[in-house]
Protein backbone atom coordinates (compact mmCIF):
# COMPACT_ATOMS: atom_id res chain seq x y z
CA UNK A 1 0.00 0.00 0.00
CA UNK A 2 2.68 2.52 0.81
CA UNK A 3 4.80 1.59 -2.43
CA UNK A 4 1.78 1.82 -4.04
CA UNK A 5 0.97 5.30 -3.00
CA UNK A 6 4.19 6.33 -3.57
CA UNK A 7 4.61 5.64 -6.97
CA UNK A 8 0.90 7.07 -7.74
CA UNK A 9 2.59 10.40 -6.28
CA UNK A 10 4.91 10.08 -8.65
CA UNK A 11 2.72 10.29 -10.99
CA UNK A 12 0.32 12.66 -10.09
CA UNK A 13 1.15 15.54 -7.73
CA UNK A 14 -0.27 15.04 -4.27
CA UNK A 15 -2.77 17.84 -3.56
CA UNK A 16 -3.13 19.64 -0.40
CA UNK A 17 -6.82 20.07 0.27
CA UNK A 18 -9.40 17.89 -1.71
CA UNK A 19 -10.68 14.81 -2.54
CA UNK A 20 -8.92 12.19 -4.11
CA UNK A 21 -11.14 9.82 -6.66
CA UNK A 22 -9.02 6.77 -7.47
CA UNK A 23 -9.60 3.18 -8.85
CA UNK A 24 -11.61 4.80 -11.85
CA UNK A 25 -11.74 2.22 -14.56
CA UNK A 26 -9.50 3.55 -17.48
CA UNK A 27 -12.62 4.16 -19.46
CA UNK A 28 -14.38 6.17 -17.20
CA UNK A 29 -12.41 8.82 -16.39
CA UNK A 30 -14.13 11.03 -18.49
CA UNK A 31 -17.74 10.44 -17.73
CA UNK A 32 -16.88 10.97 -13.61
CA UNK A 33 -15.77 14.70 -14.99
CA UNK A 34 -19.00 15.45 -16.89
CA UNK A 35 -21.39 13.67 -14.03
CA UNK A 36 -19.34 15.79 -11.31
CA UNK A 37 -19.61 18.81 -13.41
CA UNK A 38 -15.26 19.22 -13.57
CA UNK A 39 -15.22 20.38 -17.11
CA UNK A 40 -15.91 24.32 -15.74
CA UNK A 41 -13.93 24.07 -12.27
CA UNK A 42 -12.09 26.57 -11.22
CA UNK A 43 -9.57 25.09 -8.89
CA UNK A 44 -6.34 22.71 -9.42
CA UNK A 45 -8.07 19.26 -11.11
CA UNK A 46 -5.53 16.12 -11.40
CA UNK A 47 -6.55 13.76 -13.86
CA UNK A 48 -4.54 10.60 -15.10
CA UNK A 49 -5.83 7.98 -16.89
CA UNK A 50 -4.23 4.67 -17.86
CA UNK A 51 -2.44 4.44 -15.48
CA UNK A 52 -1.19 0.43 -14.52
CA UNK A 53 -2.71 -0.42 -11.65
CA UNK A 54 -2.39 -3.49 -9.78
CA UNK A 55 -5.74 -4.49 -8.78
CA UNK A 56 -7.32 -3.13 -12.06
CA UNK A 57 -4.54 -3.77 -14.97
CA UNK A 58 -5.56 0.01 -15.84
CA UNK A 59 -7.42 2.63 -14.08
CA UNK A 60 -7.62 6.23 -13.79
CA UNK A 61 -7.40 8.56 -10.98
CA UNK A 62 -8.24 12.46 -10.35
CA UNK A 63 -7.71 14.62 -8.11
CA UNK A 64 -9.47 17.69 -6.94
CA UNK A 65 -8.32 20.38 -5.10
CA UNK A 66 -10.09 22.07 -2.45
CA UNK A 67 -13.41 20.56 -3.03
CA UNK A 68 -15.70 18.12 -0.42
CA UNK A 69 -18.25 16.39 -2.22
CA UNK A 70 -21.33 15.35 -0.28
CA UNK A 71 -22.32 11.51 -0.44
CA UNK A 72 -25.36 12.01 -2.72
CA UNK A 73 -23.21 14.09 -5.03
CA UNK A 74 -20.42 11.79 -5.25
CA UNK A 75 -22.01 8.70 -5.22
CA UNK A 76 -23.77 9.57 -8.93
CA UNK A 77 -20.35 7.93 -10.55
CA UNK A 78 -21.10 5.02 -8.57
CA UNK A 79 -22.92 4.05 -11.95
CA UNK A 80 -19.85 4.45 -13.99
CA UNK A 81 -17.49 3.83 -11.71
CA UNK A 82 -18.47 1.32 -9.11
CA UNK A 83 -14.73 0.33 -8.49
CA UNK A 84 -13.65 4.14 -7.37
CA UNK A 85 -12.46 4.83 -3.70
CA UNK A 86 -12.41 8.48 -2.34
CA UNK A 87 -9.72 9.79 -0.53
CA UNK A 88 -9.89 12.92 1.29
CA UNK A 89 -7.16 15.37 2.19
CA UNK A 90 -6.33 18.16 4.34
CA UNK A 91 -2.95 19.72 4.39
CA UNK A 92 -1.18 16.86 2.56
CA UNK A 93 -2.78 14.04 5.19
CA UNK A 94 -5.51 11.54 4.55
CA UNK A 95 -8.36 12.03 6.67
CA UNK A 96 -10.90 9.71 5.19
CA UNK A 97 -10.78 6.45 2.76
CA UNK A 98 -14.25 5.30 1.79
CA UNK A 99 -15.69 3.79 -0.90
CA UNK A 100 -18.74 4.77 -3.50
CA UNK A 101 -22.18 3.79 -2.75
CA UNK A 102 -24.73 3.00 -6.23
CA UNK A 103 -27.97 5.71 -5.54
CA UNK A 104 -31.25 4.82 -5.01
CA UNK A 105 -32.05 7.05 -8.18
CA UNK A 106 -30.28 8.48 -11.18
CA UNK A 107 -31.00 11.80 -13.04
CA UNK A 108 -29.53 12.63 -16.42
CA UNK A 109 -26.48 10.21 -16.39
CA UNK A 110 -27.87 7.14 -18.18
CA UNK A 111 -29.00 6.56 -21.60
CA UNK A 112 -32.31 4.48 -21.27
CA UNK A 113 -31.94 1.45 -23.60
CA UNK A 114 -35.34 1.05 -25.10
CA UNK A 115 -34.98 3.13 -28.44
CA UNK A 116 -38.60 3.89 -28.22
CA UNK A 117 -38.59 5.83 -25.17
CA UNK A 118 -39.48 9.02 -25.48
CA UNK A 119 -36.30 9.81 -23.34
CA UNK A 120 -34.38 9.15 -26.62
CA UNK A 121 -36.94 10.99 -28.97
CA UNK A 122 -37.60 14.73 -26.62
CA UNK A 123 -35.49 16.62 -24.92
CA UNK A 124 -35.87 15.32 -21.36
CA UNK A 125 -33.65 14.48 -18.68
CA UNK A 126 -33.61 10.91 -17.88
CA UNK A 127 -34.38 9.22 -14.50
CA UNK A 128 -34.36 5.82 -13.34
CA UNK A 129 -34.82 4.37 -9.79
CA UNK A 130 -31.95 1.60 -9.28
CA UNK A 131 -34.41 -1.51 -8.16
CA UNK A 132 -31.00 -3.75 -7.90
CA UNK A 133 -27.42 -2.13 -6.48
CA UNK A 134 -25.83 -4.93 -6.94
CA UNK A 135 -26.75 -6.25 -10.35
CA UNK A 136 -27.21 -2.68 -11.26
CA UNK A 137 -30.70 -2.75 -12.78
CA UNK A 138 -32.30 0.80 -13.53
CA UNK A 139 -36.23 1.05 -14.03
CA UNK A 140 -36.96 4.01 -16.57
CA UNK A 141 -39.03 7.08 -14.51
CA UNK A 142 -40.62 6.99 -18.06
CA UNK A 143 -40.93 3.78 -20.19
CA UNK A 144 -40.73 1.71 -16.77
CA UNK A 145 -38.05 -0.79 -18.96
CA UNK A 146 -35.59 -2.06 -17.12
CA UNK A 147 -31.94 -0.77 -18.36
CA UNK A 148 -28.92 -3.56 -16.95
CA UNK A 149 -25.45 -3.09 -16.59
CA UNK A 150 -25.26 -4.90 -20.38
CA UNK A 151 -26.80 -2.48 -22.17
CA UNK A 152 -25.93 0.48 -19.85
CA UNK A 153 -24.96 3.36 -21.52
CA UNK A 154 -24.31 7.46 -20.58
CA UNK A 155 -25.53 10.43 -21.83
CA UNK B 1 -58.64 11.29 -7.35
CA UNK B 2 -58.98 14.61 -8.40
CA UNK B 3 -56.82 16.08 -10.51
CA UNK B 4 -54.31 13.06 -9.88
CA UNK B 5 -53.29 11.74 -13.64
CA UNK B 6 -53.71 7.98 -14.68
CA UNK B 7 -50.42 7.26 -16.54
CA UNK B 8 -49.71 3.93 -15.12
CA UNK B 9 -52.50 1.34 -13.90
CA UNK B 10 -50.02 1.25 -10.51
CA UNK B 11 -50.99 4.76 -10.42
CA UNK B 12 -53.68 3.99 -8.65
CA UNK B 13 -53.91 1.96 -5.43
CA UNK B 14 -56.33 -0.86 -5.17
CA UNK B 15 -59.06 0.68 -2.98
CA UNK B 16 -58.96 3.27 -5.92
CA UNK B 17 -59.39 0.64 -8.49
CA UNK B 18 -62.14 -0.60 -7.08
CA UNK B 19 -63.93 2.94 -6.25
CA UNK B 20 -63.55 3.28 -10.16
CA UNK B 21 -65.33 0.53 -10.45
CA UNK B 22 -67.86 0.79 -8.11
CA UNK B 23 -68.70 4.57 -10.01
CA UNK B 24 -68.77 3.06 -12.74
CA UNK B 25 -71.45 0.57 -12.21
CA UNK B 26 -73.20 3.59 -11.33
CA UNK B 27 -73.01 5.27 -15.33
CA UNK B 28 -73.90 1.49 -16.21
CA UNK B 29 -77.37 1.92 -14.54
CA UNK B 30 -77.42 5.39 -15.63
CA UNK B 31 -75.48 6.23 -18.71
CA UNK B 32 -76.56 9.65 -19.62
CA UNK B 33 -75.53 12.03 -16.58
CA UNK B 34 -74.64 16.18 -17.97
CA UNK B 35 -72.34 16.15 -15.15
CA UNK B 36 -69.53 17.29 -16.60
CA UNK B 37 -71.17 20.27 -19.22
CA UNK B 38 -68.66 23.31 -18.14
CA UNK B 39 -65.56 21.12 -18.73
CA UNK B 40 -63.78 20.56 -22.17
CA UNK B 41 -62.04 17.11 -22.32
CA UNK B 42 -58.71 17.34 -25.13
CA UNK B 43 -57.83 13.35 -26.83
CA UNK B 44 -55.32 14.01 -28.08
CA UNK B 45 -54.34 11.10 -30.15
CA UNK B 46 -50.57 11.10 -31.80
CA UNK B 47 -51.46 7.20 -33.63
CA UNK B 48 -54.79 6.44 -34.50
CA UNK B 49 -57.27 4.68 -32.55
CA UNK B 50 -60.82 3.77 -33.32
CA UNK B 51 -61.97 1.69 -30.71
CA UNK B 52 -60.28 3.82 -27.47
CA UNK B 53 -60.44 7.00 -28.87
CA UNK B 54 -64.63 6.67 -29.45
CA UNK B 55 -65.32 5.20 -26.29
CA UNK B 56 -63.38 7.91 -24.29
CA UNK B 57 -65.04 10.84 -26.93
CA UNK B 58 -68.69 8.53 -26.14
CA UNK B 59 -67.91 8.60 -22.69
CA UNK B 60 -66.92 12.36 -22.65
CA UNK B 61 -70.14 13.56 -24.81
CA UNK B 62 -72.50 11.34 -22.69
CA UNK B 63 -71.27 13.15 -19.27
CA UNK B 64 -72.33 16.30 -21.30
CA UNK B 65 -68.37 17.64 -21.87
CA UNK B 66 -67.42 19.06 -25.07
CA UNK B 67 -64.81 17.47 -27.09
CA UNK B 68 -61.51 19.03 -28.63
CA UNK B 69 -58.38 17.21 -30.02
CA UNK B 70 -56.89 15.15 -33.00
CA UNK B 71 -57.42 11.71 -34.81
CA UNK B 72 -53.66 11.49 -35.47
CA UNK B 73 -50.70 13.12 -35.69
CA UNK B 74 -50.69 14.63 -39.11
CA UNK B 75 -53.31 16.76 -38.49
CA UNK B 76 -51.45 18.36 -35.82
CA UNK B 77 -48.45 20.62 -35.26
CA UNK B 78 -46.19 17.34 -34.63
CA UNK B 79 -45.84 17.49 -38.83
CA UNK B 80 -44.39 21.27 -38.41
CA UNK B 81 -41.79 20.10 -35.68
CA UNK B 82 -43.46 20.94 -32.38
CA UNK B 83 -42.13 18.62 -29.38
CA UNK B 84 -44.58 17.18 -27.35
CA UNK B 85 -43.57 19.24 -24.43
CA UNK B 86 -44.86 22.04 -26.32
CA UNK B 87 -48.26 20.92 -27.48
CA UNK B 88 -49.00 19.93 -23.93
CA UNK B 89 -48.54 23.54 -22.53
CA UNK B 90 -49.80 24.45 -25.31
CA UNK B 91 -53.32 22.18 -25.22
CA UNK B 92 -52.98 22.90 -21.30
CA UNK B 93 -54.66 25.90 -21.53
CA UNK B 94 -57.62 24.69 -23.80
CA UNK B 95 -59.22 22.11 -21.59
CA UNK B 96 -59.69 20.12 -18.54
CA UNK B 97 -58.00 16.94 -18.77
CA UNK B 98 -56.41 15.32 -21.54
CA UNK B 99 -56.89 12.25 -22.65
CA UNK B 100 -53.63 11.18 -24.85
CA UNK B 101 -52.19 8.22 -26.87
CA UNK B 102 -48.14 8.30 -28.33
CA UNK B 103 -46.33 6.03 -29.80
CA UNK B 104 -43.78 6.16 -27.88
CA UNK B 105 -43.32 4.28 -24.71
CA UNK B 106 -43.15 7.11 -21.47
CA UNK B 107 -44.88 9.75 -23.52
CA UNK B 108 -47.79 9.77 -20.99
CA UNK B 109 -45.30 10.61 -17.96
CA UNK B 110 -43.91 13.05 -19.49
CA UNK B 111 -47.21 14.56 -20.61
CA UNK B 112 -48.02 14.69 -16.70
CA UNK B 113 -45.17 16.02 -15.42
CA UNK B 114 -45.54 19.32 -17.95
CA UNK B 115 -49.21 19.44 -18.11
CA UNK B 116 -51.12 21.88 -16.10
CA UNK B 117 -54.21 19.28 -15.74
CA UNK B 118 -54.47 15.85 -15.74
CA UNK B 119 -53.35 13.20 -18.32
CA UNK B 120 -55.28 9.91 -18.47
CA UNK B 121 -53.36 7.44 -20.74
CA UNK B 122 -54.49 6.56 -23.83
CA UNK B 123 -51.71 4.08 -24.57
CA UNK B 124 -47.89 4.72 -25.20
CA UNK B 125 -46.56 2.61 -27.16
CA UNK B 126 -46.01 -0.57 -25.68
CA UNK B 127 -46.13 0.57 -22.11
CA UNK B 128 -49.49 0.92 -20.60
CA UNK B 129 -53.00 1.43 -21.35
CA UNK B 130 -54.28 1.30 -17.63
CA UNK B 131 -57.93 2.19 -19.10
CA UNK B 132 -58.26 -1.50 -20.52
CA UNK B 133 -57.15 -2.95 -17.53
CA UNK B 134 -59.56 -0.92 -15.44
CA UNK B 135 -62.33 -2.02 -18.24
CA UNK B 136 -60.92 -5.75 -17.50
CA UNK B 137 -61.29 -5.63 -14.13
CA UNK B 138 -64.69 -4.00 -14.18
CA UNK B 139 -65.54 -7.07 -16.83
CA UNK B 140 -64.57 -9.83 -14.31
CA UNK B 141 -65.93 -8.34 -11.10
CA UNK B 142 -68.97 -7.79 -12.73
CA UNK B 143 -68.98 -11.63 -14.46
CA UNK B 144 -67.76 -13.13 -11.38
CA UNK B 145 -69.15 -11.36 -8.33
CA UNK B 146 -65.52 -10.32 -7.03
CA UNK B 147 -61.90 -9.74 -8.14
CA UNK B 148 -61.04 -12.31 -5.28
CA UNK B 149 -59.34 -15.99 -5.59
CA UNK B 150 -60.17 -16.52 -9.44
CA UNK B 151 -58.51 -18.88 -11.94
CA UNK B 152 -57.48 -16.37 -15.15
CA UNK B 153 -56.23 -17.96 -18.23
CA UNK B 154 -54.24 -15.48 -20.34
CA UNK B 155 -54.03 -16.88 -24.37
CA UNK B 156 -51.82 -16.10 -27.26
CA UNK B 157 -49.10 -13.61 -27.55
CA UNK B 158 -48.10 -13.11 -23.63
CA UNK B 159 -44.93 -11.47 -24.94
CA UNK B 160 -46.06 -7.91 -26.77
CA UNK B 161 -49.47 -7.37 -25.44
CA UNK B 162 -49.22 -4.58 -22.94
CA UNK B 163 -53.24 -5.23 -22.27
CA UNK B 164 -51.97 -8.58 -20.71
CA UNK B 165 -49.11 -7.05 -18.68
CA UNK B 166 -50.82 -4.42 -16.99
CA UNK B 167 -53.92 -6.83 -16.17
CA UNK B 168 -51.35 -9.80 -14.89
CA UNK B 169 -50.02 -6.62 -12.63
CA UNK B 170 -53.58 -5.33 -11.26
CA UNK B 171 -54.97 -9.17 -10.94
CA UNK B 172 -51.57 -9.99 -8.34
CA UNK B 173 -53.37 -7.76 -5.99
CA UNK B 174 -56.54 -10.08 -5.53
CA UNK B 175 -54.94 -13.37 -4.94
CA UNK B 176 -55.65 -15.07 -8.45
CA UNK B 177 -54.47 -17.95 -9.77
CA UNK B 178 -52.74 -17.43 -13.70
CA UNK B 179 -52.77 -19.93 -16.57
CA UNK B 180 -50.64 -18.79 -18.95
CA UNK B 181 -50.88 -20.45 -22.79
CA UNK B 182 -48.50 -19.08 -25.56
CA UNK B 183 -46.05 -20.52 -27.91
CA UNK B 184 -42.87 -20.83 -26.63
CA UNK B 185 -41.66 -17.20 -28.79
CA UNK B 186 -44.52 -15.16 -27.17
CA UNK B 187 -44.20 -16.22 -23.48
CA UNK B 188 -44.82 -13.83 -20.49
CA UNK B 189 -41.67 -11.76 -20.45
CA UNK B 190 -39.94 -12.07 -16.82
CA UNK B 191 -40.30 -8.86 -15.54
CA UNK B 192 -44.45 -9.38 -15.78
CA UNK B 193 -44.10 -12.75 -14.44
CA UNK B 194 -41.81 -11.23 -11.07
CA UNK B 195 -44.97 -9.61 -9.75
CA UNK B 196 -46.50 -13.18 -9.58
CA UNK B 197 -43.96 -14.22 -8.04
CA UNK B 198 -43.29 -11.66 -5.46
CA UNK B 199 -46.37 -12.31 -4.00
CA UNK B 200 -46.46 -15.89 -4.33
CA UNK B 201 -49.36 -16.75 -6.22
CA UNK B 202 -50.07 -19.87 -8.11
CA UNK B 203 -49.55 -20.06 -11.88
CA UNK B 204 -49.03 -22.38 -14.80
CA UNK B 205 -47.74 -22.17 -17.52
CA UNK B 206 -48.24 -24.08 -21.10
CA UNK B 207 -48.50 -24.40 -24.94
CA UNK B 208 -52.14 -26.02 -24.64
CA UNK B 209 -55.26 -24.59 -25.06
CA UNK B 210 -58.05 -27.00 -24.73
CA UNK B 211 -56.42 -28.12 -21.09
CA UNK B 212 -56.77 -25.03 -19.30
CA UNK B 213 -60.22 -24.47 -20.59
CA UNK B 214 -62.02 -26.70 -17.46
CA UNK B 215 -60.70 -25.01 -15.20
CA UNK B 216 -60.57 -21.69 -15.51
CA UNK B 217 -63.36 -18.33 -14.82
CA UNK B 218 -61.78 -16.28 -17.27
CA UNK B 219 -60.42 -16.82 -20.34
CA UNK B 220 -58.51 -14.18 -21.52
CA UNK B 221 -57.95 -14.81 -25.74
CA UNK B 222 -55.32 -11.70 -27.17
CA UNK B 223 -54.40 -11.97 -30.77
CA UNK B 224 -50.89 -13.50 -32.32
CA UNK B 225 -49.84 -11.47 -35.24
CA UNK B 226 -47.16 -12.96 -38.10
CA UNK B 227 -44.79 -10.31 -37.64
CA UNK B 228 -43.75 -11.34 -34.27
CA UNK B 229 -41.99 -14.26 -35.62
CA UNK B 230 -38.68 -13.91 -37.21
CA UNK B 231 -38.86 -17.06 -39.01
CA UNK B 232 -42.83 -17.30 -40.41
CA UNK B 233 -42.84 -20.99 -40.45
CA UNK B 234 -43.05 -21.17 -36.50
CA UNK B 235 -46.08 -19.20 -36.85
CA UNK B 236 -47.52 -21.17 -39.25
CA UNK B 237 -46.50 -24.01 -36.82
CA UNK B 238 -48.60 -22.03 -34.00
CA UNK B 239 -51.53 -20.25 -35.50
CA UNK B 240 -54.29 -22.93 -35.14
CA UNK B 241 -52.66 -23.81 -31.19
CA UNK B 242 -54.64 -20.49 -29.53
CA UNK B 243 -58.06 -20.65 -31.83
CA UNK B 244 -61.00 -20.82 -29.70
CA UNK B 245 -63.86 -22.52 -31.31
CA UNK B 246 -67.32 -23.25 -29.56
CA UNK B 247 -66.59 -26.81 -29.25
CA UNK B 248 -63.91 -27.07 -27.04
CA UNK B 249 -66.19 -24.74 -24.21
CA UNK B 250 -67.90 -28.16 -23.43
CA UNK B 251 -65.90 -28.82 -20.30
CA UNK B 252 -65.70 -25.07 -19.08
CA UNK B 253 -66.92 -24.14 -15.91
CA UNK B 254 -70.95 -22.56 -16.06
CA UNK B 255 -69.44 -19.14 -15.22
CA UNK B 256 -66.63 -19.27 -17.72
CA UNK B 257 -66.36 -15.69 -19.38
CA UNK B 258 -64.48 -15.38 -22.68
CA UNK B 259 -62.65 -11.95 -22.58
CA UNK B 260 -60.71 -10.17 -25.09
CA UNK B 261 -59.31 -6.72 -25.52
CA UNK B 262 -60.48 -6.56 -29.41
CA UNK B 263 -59.83 -6.47 -32.32
CA UNK B 264 -60.28 -10.33 -33.45
CA UNK B 265 -59.03 -11.52 -36.52
CA UNK B 266 -59.51 -14.86 -36.47
CA UNK B 267 -58.36 -16.38 -32.65
CA UNK B 268 -62.10 -16.73 -31.55
CA UNK B 269 -64.00 -18.32 -34.51
CA UNK B 270 -67.35 -16.96 -34.86
CA UNK B 271 -69.71 -19.91 -34.02
CA UNK B 272 -68.34 -18.72 -30.26
CA UNK B 273 -70.10 -15.18 -30.22
CA UNK B 274 -73.56 -16.69 -30.17
CA UNK B 275 -72.21 -18.29 -26.72
CA UNK B 276 -73.64 -16.77 -23.15
CA UNK B 277 -69.82 -16.96 -22.45
CA UNK B 278 -68.62 -14.85 -25.17
CA UNK B 279 -68.53 -11.42 -22.94
CA UNK B 280 -65.93 -9.40 -25.40
CA UNK B 281 -68.47 -7.04 -26.86
CA UNK B 282 -70.03 -6.06 -23.51
CA UNK B 283 -66.56 -5.60 -22.84
CA UNK B 284 -66.02 -3.13 -25.18
CA UNK B 285 -69.51 -1.53 -23.71
CA UNK B 286 -68.19 -1.32 -20.07
CA UNK B 287 -65.18 0.45 -21.38
CA UNK B 288 -67.52 3.69 -21.76
CA UNK B 289 -69.15 3.20 -17.70
CA UNK B 290 -65.25 3.01 -17.05
CA UNK B 291 -64.05 6.22 -18.69
CA UNK B 292 -66.84 8.03 -17.64
CA UNK B 293 -65.79 7.21 -13.95
CA UNK B 294 -62.37 8.47 -14.24
CA UNK B 295 -63.28 11.38 -16.28
CA UNK B 296 -65.55 12.23 -13.77
CA UNK B 297 -63.82 11.34 -10.70
CA UNK B 298 -60.85 13.05 -11.60
CA UNK B 299 -62.37 16.28 -13.15
CA UNK B 300 -63.90 16.19 -9.10
CA UNK B 301 -67.40 16.01 -9.56
CA UNK B 302 -67.74 12.36 -8.15
CA UNK B 303 -66.01 11.52 -5.19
Amino acid sequence: MEKENLRKELKVSAIENGTVIDHIPSGSVFHVIKILNLTEYQNQLLIATNLDSRKMGKKGIIKVSNKFFKSDEINKIALVAPTATLIIIKNFEVIEKKKVEVPDYAENIVKCFNPNCITNNEEISTKFKVTDKKELKLRCHFCEKITARNNIAFR
Amino acid sequence: MKNKSLVSINDFTREEHIRILEIAGGFEKQPKQRILEDHVVATLFFEPSTRTRLSFESAATRLGARVIGFTDSSSSSVIKGESLRDTILTVSNYCDIIVMRHPREGSARFASEVARVPVINAGDGANQHPTQTLLDLYSIRKTQGSLDNLNVAFVGDLKYGRTVHSLVQALCNYNTTFHLISPLELKLPSSVKISIKERDLEYSQSTDLQDVISKVDILYMTRIQKERFSDPLDYEKVKNAYVLRNSMLEGAKPNLKILHPLPRVNEITTDVDANPKAYYFTQALNGVFVRQALLAAILGVVE
